[in-house]
Formats: C-alpha cells, structure tokens, sequence
C-alpha cells in the first residue's frame, strides 16, 4: 500500500460530500456534506506532509480544522435563525429572493 | 504517571524511526497500517454513503462522526498524533455535537422532502457527483509523486512540538487571524441567535400593578377543598356563605372536566345550613367514617359512563342531591338517622 491510496480515499470522500451537497435539502445535511469535504480535504494535507517531510502540510491541516470550527458555528446560528422564523430547514424554502 | 509518560516518550521515537524508515526506503506502508487503512476506508466510504443516504438527519450525523473518527485513526496513523487528537477533540466532540444539538432544536423527524424544486435536479446532481469523484481519483490515482519521505526528521522532537515550532514561528500571523475569526465567529454566532423582544417584559411587578389597576382579586386563589367536607383537589372551595368557589379548583381540572360538581356540595350545604346538623349530627370534625375515596368515586362514575350519575357506592342509597330522598332515607329504616350523620360527616 502507498500513500496514493490515501489520497484517493480523500477523493472518493470529497466525491461523496459534493454530492451530499448537491442532492440532500435538509440545510443541516448540506452542512455536514461540506463537514466531510473539509475533512477530506485536511486527509489530503496531511497525507501530503507525509509525503514531503514537511509538517507545514499538518499545520494547514490545523488551520482548515480553526476555520471549520468558526463557519460550522456562524453557519448553525443562520440555519436557526431561518428555522425560526420560516419554520423550516429546507434549502429550497429559502427562495425570498427568486423572481 | 511522569515516569509511564516518560516510557511512552522513550518507545515513541524508536516506533517512528522504525516505520518510517521503511516508507522512506521502499516508498509503501508498514503492513499494519496498510490493515488499518484497508478496515477503515470499507468503514469510512460507507459511512459517507450513509450522509448520502440516510433519511433522518441524526442517523446522517451519526455516520460523519464514523467518519470523523476513522479519520483520526488514519492521522494518527500518518504521523499526526497531534491533529489526529484535534480531530476526535474538535470535530467529534465540539463540532459534531453542535450539529446534534441543532438538529434536536430544529425538529428531529423533520425528514427531507422529496419533490424537485429544479427538475432533473437528482440525476445531475449524481452525475456532477459520481464525475467529479471518478475525476479526482483518477487525476489523485495517476499522477506521478515524489518519492515518499515520512515524518521522522520533521517529528523527532514529537509531533506537537514541530507543529508548535511552526505555529508560532512561521504561521504566527495566521494563528492571529484565526483567533480574531474564532472571536468574530463567536460574536457573529450571539447576534445571529439574538431574538429581539417586541413587547416589554412583564415580571412579577408589573403583573402586580396590573392586579390593583384592575381592582382584581388582590389575595391568592383560595385552595380548594377549604371549608369543604373534602380535602381532595377537585372539590371547590367553599366561602364564608358557603357557596362553592369555582376558581379555587385547579384550572387544569375545570378544563379537563374533572371538577367535582359544585351545585352538589352546595346543596348539601344548604341541607346543613337548613339544619341538618342540629339534630345530631354534632361530629363535623370526625375524620373517621368518610366514604370511599374519590378516586373510587370518579372511577365508578366513569363506570356508570353518565357524568350526572350519582356514584353508587355511597353508604345508603340516600345520598341523592335532591332534598326529598333524604326524607325517604328517614322513613327507611331506624338507620336513617344513622345514615345522615354518616352523610353529613362526608
């Protein structure tokens, strides 16, 4: 086994994030479908550090995790605030600027 | 416990220095990280799928925490205790648990819907994503790398250390940036959820003010069953007239319907005031001789099936609410007298 196949593990996962992304309608699914892309993508990195013998790869990895943390919580409070006031997570109810 | 951490740290380097060395020679895995991977990715792909899949949103959460700590298991396998503990820490402690606690708050079993706002939405949603994976993997699958160098030089004084030296070295500026946004985020996070009241806030003081204003009854609700022959709850108070107080039954049980019926007990105090007790019926305070429990009661009520029923259990079928059955109940037998001391007493 090399480490190719960890990359392609990552890709697979991204592959299934981004349709997660595409299909799902439940706001907070959506939310975890681009969760798993950024894990994927953190996989990547680290992967990549492996690689090079470089740590700044799993430094990033660590960044990306920072900046997930903050947007899973601005994020959230958006999809209450919509529950709250429309009664409803789904992405398609939120059309008030269609047409 | 210092000298078990020392062990640790003393065993750590020769393991690193024994695995890597072998990717950095031959550019493949140890065997057992390659079992590792080989029971996980099976785990994690199809963990993944079940996001994709799953109709309740919990069981979707569910599976990306799968995912989640697979993915620490394979960063500490890569050489990355460090995030690997960051993972478990952040992601499936913190993160994770927010989005099951939203979940709870926005409804559970609101499950997605299925029509299609934009038509053919589906198939090309898993076109755009069974594309974009056979993409990715084939572009990550073939393409040529450097030859794979490990961590061992990069780690050798421990992983967080080097992830530390970074950090506050070359990244300092960043580690900054992040800080401002996780505080922003925090903020942003407060004001989102922030709901703003339109109406003033009443309290304890102004419902007081209100009760003068108004000229209500200023005194807490009279308990029920005071002044009454019951103690029980459903049986309404009684004033000093001795007329029932409807508002002294909890309101649960007004609306429920499971009052006692205050026009009985009134009658019955008018047969008193009508001078039941003169004639020898001088035990009101006797506790002893009280009839069956409500609860019986109201269940052989609900027996009978008629609300208006009159409970049969009563000692001596001359309990009926109207006054002449009580002379009838007289001239039964020599009891009778008995019989409304015992009614009396109830």
């Amino acid at each position: 086994m090399t480490l190719t196949h960890y990359l392609v593990l990552a890709a697979i996962l991204f592959a299934i994030g981004a349709t997660t992304v595409l299909l799902r309608r439940n706001a907070i699914i959506v939310f975890m479908g681009v969760e798993l892309m950024l894990n994927s993508t953190n996989l990547l990195l680290v992967t990549f550090a492996r690689m090079h013998g470089d740590l700044t790869g799993q430094v990033l990895a660590f960044f990306v995790m920072v900046v997930a943390a903050a947007e899973v919580v601005v994020g959230l409070g958006i999809i209450v605030s919509i529950f709250r006031t429309r009664r409803s997570a789904s992405v398609d109810d939120v059309n008030l600027l269609k047409s | 416990m210092t000298g078990a951490f020392a062990a640790v740290h003393a065993a750590l380097p020769t393991v690193a220095t024994a695995v890597p060395t072998a990717l950095a020679e031959t550019g493949r895995t140890s065997t057992a990280e390659a079992v590792l991977f080989w029971v996980l990715a099976p785990v994690m792909v199809l963990a993944a799928l079940g996001l994709l899949f799953a109709r309740k949103a919990v069981h979707a959460a569910l599976a990306v925490v799968v995912v989640m700590i697979s993915l620490a298991f394979l960063y500490v396998a890569q050489e990355a205790p460090f995030l690997g503990v960051v993972q478990v820490v952040v992601y499936t402690g913190a993160v994770m648990m927010l989005f099951l606690f939203v979940l709870m708050l926005v409804g559970v079993d609101r499950s997605d819907s299925l029509v299609e706002t934009i038509r053919g939405q589906r198939w090309i949603g898993v076109l755009a994503g069974a594309g974009l994976g056979v993409v990715l993997a084939g572009v990550v699958g073939r393409a040529t790398y450097p030859a794979a160098q490990g961590l061992v030089e990069a780690n050798a004084d421990s992983n967080p250390i080097g992830i530390a030296r970074l950090v506050f070295g070359e990244h300092v500026l960043a580690l900054e940036v992040v800080g401002c946004l996780l505080v922003v985020a925090a903020l942003g996070a407060l004001v989102l959820t922030h709901r703003r009241r339109l109406a003033p806030r009443i309290g304890q003081r102004e419902l007081a003010e209100r009760r003068v204003r108004e000229g209500a009854n200023l005194a807490p609700l009279p308990a029920p069953g005071v002044y009454a022959r019951h103690n029980a709850m459903d049986v309404p108070a009684l004033d000093p007239d001795g007329r029932p107080l409807e508002h002294s039954v909890p309101r649960v049980l007004r609306v429920r319907g499971q009052e006692a019926d205050a026009r009985e007990y009134a009658a019955r105090i008018d047969r008193v005031l009508a001078g039941g007790w003169a004639n020898g019926a001088g035990s009101f305070t006797s506790a002893t001789g009280d009839g069956p429990p409500l609860g019986a009661r109201a269940l052989a009520r609900d027996a009978a099936g008629k609300d208006d029923d009159r409970p049969e259990d009563a000692p001596g079928g001359a309990d009926a609410p109207d006054e002449p059955s009580a002379a009838s109940a007289d001239a039964h037998t020599a009891d009778g007298d008995e019989l409304r001391d015992e009614e009396v007493r109830r």
